[in-house]
């Protein structure tokens, strides 16, 4: 008879299989993973979670038999005499002997990890080599104390640890103090009675032959300090979202901001430990408001882009101060803009956005298919293009098809990576 | 009471061993049970999904099917839509049973005497496992086919690999030898076989004799159809196994796994065949041990009503109108039967004696029970066993469906005189394996012409195949056999119902 206890054993024994399921079922985990991000605030995209896969794909055929004549034997007969019939459909019938088989088959939930999630995502988007290497470069390697160890290197002995492991040891073996023996000395040496003289010399040899077999500092108490490597990420981040939400902006054209935003959130924090995200929306004021009201909180007036850009300066200013945090800012807009504003909005970003910032990207979304919008640059756009070219530090691109958001997402990265690699020497 | 196993329902390896000692003493001197020797691991919650996954086994190849069906139990587990068992046990020497960590002490008490008393007796004794497995080998065997597999996969790629085992695990249900006649499985045998086959085929390789011009080859013809059948073991109804002795393009180690997946299929027949015999012996044997037990006092009340309850739960069924029906619970029909049997040798009624005249009165319940549980089946079983007085007590009745009939489902036999033995018969040939499976054969293979596989489905009261699934298992067929395959679905006077034809997928290019 033998019980052993196999709990300890490594775990995780179907990782393999399972990551064998995933690897064959791939195609279709990513469109589940595509479907389910498109339903999820920007910040749950990184949850991971429950996919719902079709298992159509993924059935396992056997040669089944079905229909022709049925005899069954049941139980439960309460009514029925030899040669009743019983209707075959509603209450009463016995007629799906396996009900429910064929539902479960349909389709089931997986459970996929954070990582297992990010990745499928990602990997959906085909995410390029560029930015992968840059979330790389990011973390750094920090060392930190991770207590004591009993092995080491003798520089790292800690001498108080194994001063303090050697007293304790001392004290639970009783090895007789230096006092003690001091004591006992002198008491023989004033000792004239001989019996007595001979009884304590007795005790002085054996508590003698004590601390020799305890010895003060046994290689037992002696610690090493432990230090161990730790990922240091690049502190924290900040990702304003800034958005017209004037009537001309279409559903169609937040859901492709949304994506934007999503994208750029995921990208950040691969890189970032912490990542806070600013929504600001604004039509000729600006706001700032959580992620429900931004995509879809009702509003409409005219346009002021300055609003939107003078409110991130003020919350720039006032929590996120540029040395402790990496600022990025992506803004989104079907480009109209009061032509009022256009001086304004430049010198806004010239001067106090731009210095801030890691990165600002601007965004024109459009109406799906709309060809016209390739007609003609909008107000925002020619003044974008404008600051641009003279040199100030911009992405833009214009998007009308969920399709190209990830292309453009790239494009912006890819484009910014050379210009500060030109910047550079 | 100094003398309890435990109190409440804290369990240490200590406790375990105690209630094991226990309930070893009650299985081998009460009812003299004959068993392998035990071994009992705890483990977690996780590594019995794991352990679900791979039919219950605990060392197994790498599929990507397992993996699959981790993930379903693991999610329906996480809903909380299934229970986990509370048990798995391994028809091995020793017989492994699993215990899971989260049971109670009454839990650990209730399983070890099921997993490790009642299905290792039955394990060993029982007619059909002596014929079909053999439980000195499966485990080296587990672990010969886990590594084979990995070095397969090694050797010749992960998608080659897969792609043999996904066709070999379509065919599985027809990789079975119903009927023996061949010597039992040794699997010990079978391992170092396979290996001399491997060292054999790496010493005589010689890339030099690819190259060697063929002599003309023999004239065709000739070859009579009976003789050609003869030479090809024809009719066959192991479909694996035929295509591993047979099919002209197979890699060595294709039939290698091949033959794998059949000997781990023909491993499980014998518990297919026996799902209502077993399950109810082990439930009889948990009963009257945990009885025993509590009767001596080594169980408190209140741990022996906790028993009760799960025990209860287990045997519980439903009946047809209920929604929680899905056919007949074999632990309560199992166990229903058994203690039925125990009823009959000990206080028989006239029509018991009448029924039942070799057992009826006998007085040695045990002596009766671990003849029935060596010499059935569950067919022969239910068959024989079932009494009148059961099928009053579930009421059962017999349906016949037949779709042509308007007027509904007619109900042919009830629990009366008239029906008894219908029923019991019908009943019987509902958990006959080879009634219930498709039967499929190969008859013929046109060897001189286009090498053509021809397959008979012989249809049984208008069942014909799921076309889709048919469709798809062909495939796979035809792609191991590299040649046409055609499955032709016949009634009983040879009447052509169906025919399906199915060409190989060209296999891509690496592998020449």
């Amino acid at each position: 008879m033998h019980i052993i206890d196999r709990r300890l054993n490594p775990g995780g024994k179907s990782l393999e299989n399972r990551q064998r399921f995933l690897r064959r079922a791939k195609s279709l985990v990513q469109g589940a993973v595509k479907k389910t991000s498109q339903e999820r605030d920007i910040k749950d995209v990184l949850e991971g979670g429950e996919v719902t896969i079709p298992l159509d794909g993924m059935h396992e055929p056997r040669f089944r038999r079905e229909g022709g004549t049925r005899d069954m034997v049941l139980p439960g007969n309460k009514k029925f005499i030899e040669g009743d019939y019983l209707q075959r459909s509603g209450q009463g019938s016995a007629k799906d002997s396996g009900p429910g088989e064929g539902d479960s088959e349909d389709a089931f939930r997986f459970v996929l990890s954070r990582d297992e999630f990010v990745d499928l995502f990602l990997d959906d988007l085909e995410l390029p080599d560029l930015a992968k290497r840059k979330i790389a470069q990011t973390e750094s390697e920090g060392i930190q104390r991770a207590g004591y160890t009993t092995s080491g290197s003798p520089a790292n002995i800690s001498v108080s640890r194994t001063v303090q492991l050697a007293l304790a040891r001392r004290i639970a073996l009783r090895r007789p103090r230096k006092s003690e023996i001091e004591e006992l000395e002198a008491e023989i040496a004033a000792c004239t009675d001989e019996d007595l003289r001979a009884e304590l010399v007795d005790k002085l040899e054996k508590l003698k032959a004590k601390s020799k077999r305890i010895p003060f500092i046994d290689p037992l108490d002696i610690r090493y300090r432990r230090f161990e490597t730790v990922p240091r990420p690049v502190a924290q981040a900040v990702m304003f979202c800034l958005m017209d939400v004037s009537g001309s902006m279409s559903e169609h054209m937040k859901d492709l901001a949304k994506r934007f935003y999503m994208l750029l959130y995921v990208f950040l924090k691969r890189r970032y430990k912490h990542v806070e995200i600013v929504f600001i929306r604004h039509t000729d004021r600006a706001e700032e408001v959580d992620e429900q009201t931004f995509f879809y909180g009702p509003a409409s007036g005219g346009t002021l882009v300055s609003s939107a850009l003078q409110a991130m300066y003020e919350i720039v200013r006032e929590r996120f101060n540029p040395s402790d945090w990496n600022i990025y800012a992506a803004q989104a807009s079907d480009g109209d803009n009061s032509y009022s504003d256009g001086e304004l909005t430049g010198l806004l970003l010239t001067d106090k956005i731009l210095p801030v910032c890691q990165f600002f990207a601007y965004l024109e979304v459009g109406e799906s298919g709309g060809s016209a919008f390739d007609l003609s640059d909008s107000s925002l756009w020619t003044l974008y293009d404008r600051l641009r070219n003279s040199g100030a530090p911009l992405s833009m691109r214009k998007v009308s098809e969920r399709s190209e958001i990830f292309p453009v997402f790239h494009d912006l990265f890819q484009r910014r990576e050379t210009s500060q690699e030109k910047a550079a020497p | 009471m100094t003398d309890r196993l435990f109190e409440g329902a804290d369990w240490d390896f200590h406790t375990l061993q105690r209630i094991t000692d226990a309930c070893e003493e009650v299985a081998l001197k009460d009812l003299g049970l004959d068993v392998y020797p035990n071994q009992i691991e705890v483990i977690t919650a996780e590594q019995m999904l794991d352990a679900y996954s791979s039919v219950g086994m605990p060392l197994f190849y790498k599929h990507w099917s397992f993996g699959k069906h981790f993930a379903f139990h693991e999610a329906s587990y996480r809903k909380g839509l299934m229970g986990l068992a509370y048990e798995i046990v391994i028809n091995s020497s020793p017989c492994i049973s699993y215990l899971m960590e989260e049971n109670t002490a009454t839990m650990q008490t209730l399983v070890i005497a099921h997993a490790a008393f009642g299905h290792n007796h039955f394990f060993k004794n029982n007619y059909l496992f002596k014929q079909w497995t053999d439980a000195d080998g499966i485990l080296d065997y587990l672990d010969f086919a886990k590594n084979y597999v990995a070095t397969c996969e090694e050797r010749y790629g992960r998608t080659e690999v897969e792609r043999t085992l996904d066709a070999a695990h379509a065919l599985m249900s027809h990789g079975i030898d119903r009927y023996p006649g061949k010597k039992k499985l040794d699997l010990r045998a079978e391992e170092k076989r396979a290996g001399r086959r491997r060292q054999h085929e790496e010493e005589v390789f010689n890339d030099l004799w690819r190259t060697v011009p063929k002599g003309a080859s023999k004239t065709k013809s000739a070859i009579s159809l009976e003789r050609r059948r003869k030479l090809l073991g024809l009719p066959q109804e192991n479909l694996l196994y035929f295509l591993e002795k047979s099919a002209p393009r197979l890699a060595p180690w294709q039939r290698e796994l091949l033959r794998i997946v059949r000997h781990i299929a023909q491993y499980f027949y014998p518990q297919s065949q026996t799902k209502v015999m077993n399950e109810g012996t082990a439930t009889y044997v948990h009963y009257r041990i945990m009885t025993q037990l509590h009767q001596q006092g080594r169980i408190s009340d209140g741990n022996f009503l906790e028993f009760l309850g799960s025990h209860t739960n287990v045997v519980f069924q439903p009946e047809f109108d209920d929604p929680r029906f899905s056919g007949f619970n074999p632990y309560a029909l199992g166990f229903a039967m058994m203690q039925d049997i125990e009823r009959i040798v000990t206080r028989p009624e006239d029509e018991d004696r009448e029924w039942f005249p070799d057992i009826a009165g006998k007085n040695d319940v045990m002596g009766v029970l671990r003849d029935v549980w060596a010499n059935y089946r569950d067919e022969s079983f239910i068959g024989q066993f079932l009494s009148p007085k059961l099928m009053r007590h579930f009421r059962m009745f017999h349906l016949h469906d037949d779709p042509e009939e308007r007027a509904g489902i007619r109900v042919d036999a009830i629990h009366d005189d008239r029906g008894f033995r219908r029923v019991r018969r019908e009943l019987a040939r509902q958990h006959d394996v080879g009634y219930i499976d498709a039967n499929i054969e190969v008859v013929d293979v046109d060897l001189a012409g286009d090498r053509r596989l021809i397959l008979h489905h012989h249809v049984i009261k208008g069942s014909q195949l799921n076309e889709t699934d048919a469709k798809r298992v062909l495939q796979h067929l035809a792609d191991l056999w590299t040649y046409d395959v055609a499955l032709i679905e016949v009634d009983s006077n040879d009447k052509v119902l169906r025919e399906y034809v199915v060409s190989p997928r060209p296999i891509p290019a690496a592998v020449a």
